[in-house]
């Protein structure tokens, strides 16, 4: 039994790779990936008639694989199936990290998933709280409603869109310049940082298309995504790249952090750094930064 | 637990295991076939025997058809069938209890 440490609500999560959970040839070695979180799937990924086999698999190699320093989330079935129950179960007594809510439309769907939870938390012994939560948005209604969605629960550390079923519901398909999803993803963004929460983006399907992979998740990062939604080991190392700070932001970053340690330090509020003004406005980006980069390998000091 | 129909789960994937349950004619009687039989055989008996005797079931003929599977794998796989024999795969199961 290897038991993980208590979740964090907030921390790097640049890459969450789908995995099924009723596949045993990919959920025993998924940490190898160096991703930052995997999402062990017991929705779309499982055949109607294999949800029981998935979640028994799911509860021992919750049990039994030593995932490391990765992030294990589930994907739990829909509210309107007769599945979510015994997977919010499953999902509690293995000891999963988070789960993530299926098709989310509004802040009642987290709060009926919020007291499943608590509910198992108690019937399996299980520190109250501890589990945490993340919504999928899939359709129009989900996207109106990010802002209730993403501030319901105290658990909530993110929200991402799925884009497959989005852009069914809007009449639309993938565009190469994302304008199918630009105010889908525009909105979700604004509603997560309004909570205080994580973004996540959706998957990008055709592997063979790296041009294109690459080109979306640049333009992820410029609209100020936390991480993306991946279907296949090889997407993770572009995506870590992309999402690294530059050698440049680094060293601002550290010359702003600790420059704001000595000025507050002796009263001051607003000083310049390099010609700028810097006041703690600045000092939530810039440790995220250095927080970045030292999961990058790129930063190695001790203001983070 | 009462072997009641016959049912199996799991797949032939590699590192997977397909288990097969029925009815037993007053015992566990056990046929395995393994791609990796030489190496693992006796481990993955002893894994399938622990896991029915663990689940109360003596009296089963059980066929398991293995492909790697690790033993949290075996295990989910001979409790699956199981479950599914007595129609109790869907809910309430007791994660943490008896399935550990």
């Amino acid at each position: 039994m290897i038991p993980r440490p208590k979740p964090e609500r907030f921390r790097l999560r640049r890459t969450m790779i789908f995995m099924s959970a009723q596949k045993p040839g990919l959920i025993k070695d998924a940490y190898i990936y160096g991703v930052d979180s995997i999402m062990l799937d017991l929705e779309d990924a499982v055949a109607e008639n294999q949800k029981d086999a998935a979640r028994f698999s799911l509860y021992h190699a919750l049990k039994t694989i030593d995932y490391g320093d990765t992030e294990v989330i589930v994907r739990i079935n829909g509210l309107d199936t007769p599945h979510w129950q015994e997977d919010i179960r499953v999902c509690v007594a293995g000891g999963a990290d988070g789960i993530r809510i299926a098709k989310c439309e509004s802040a009642n769907d987290v709060r009926t998933v919020e007291a499943a939870v608590e509910a198992a938390e108690r019937e399996f012994g299980v520190e109250v709280g501890r589990t945490l939560l993340m919504a999928a948005l899939e359709s129009p209604k989900g996207i109106l409603n990010a802002y209730e969605i993403c501030a319901a629960s105290d658990r909530m550390f993110g929200v991402a869109i799925s884009g497959g079923d989005f852009r069914k519901c809007m009449q639309t398909t993938f565009q190469r310049d994302g304008i199918d999803m630009v105010t889908a993803r525009g909105m979700m963004l604004m509603a997560a940082r309004a909570a205080g929460i994580q973004c996540f983006d959706t998957v990008f399907t055709n592997l063979d298309d790296a041009e294109g992979f690459e080109a979306e998740v640049r333009q992820n990062k410029a609209m100020g995504f936390d991480g993306k939604s991946l279907i296949n080991p090889k997407q993770i190392r572009l995506v870590h790249e992309v999402f690294a700070p530059t050698e440049k932001e680094v060293i601002q970053a550290e010359k702003i952090v600790r420059a704001y340690r000595e000025q507050s330090a002796a009263g001051v509020g607003v000083f310049t750094v390099d010609g700028k003004m810097i006041d703690i406005a600045f000092i939530p980006g810039a440790e995220r930064t250095l927080r970045l980069a030292r999961a990058c390998g790129m930063y190695e000091g001790d203001l983070v | 637990m009462e072997i009641l129909k016959p049912a199996m789960a799991g797949t032939l994937e590699s590192s997977d295991a397909q288990v097969t349950v029925e009815p037993g004619e007053g015992g566990v009687t056990l046929e395995l076939h393994s791609s990796v039989m030489n190496q693992y055989g006796r481990q993955i008996k002893a894994t399938v025997l622990e896991t029915l005797e663990r689940l109360g079931v003596d009296n089963v003929r059980v066929t398991v058809v293995d492909k790697g599977a690790l033993d949290c794998t075996l295990k989910a796989r001979v409790e699956c069938a199981v479950y599914r024999s007595c129609d109790m795969s869907q809910a309430n199961i007791p994660w943490g209890g008896v399935i550990r």
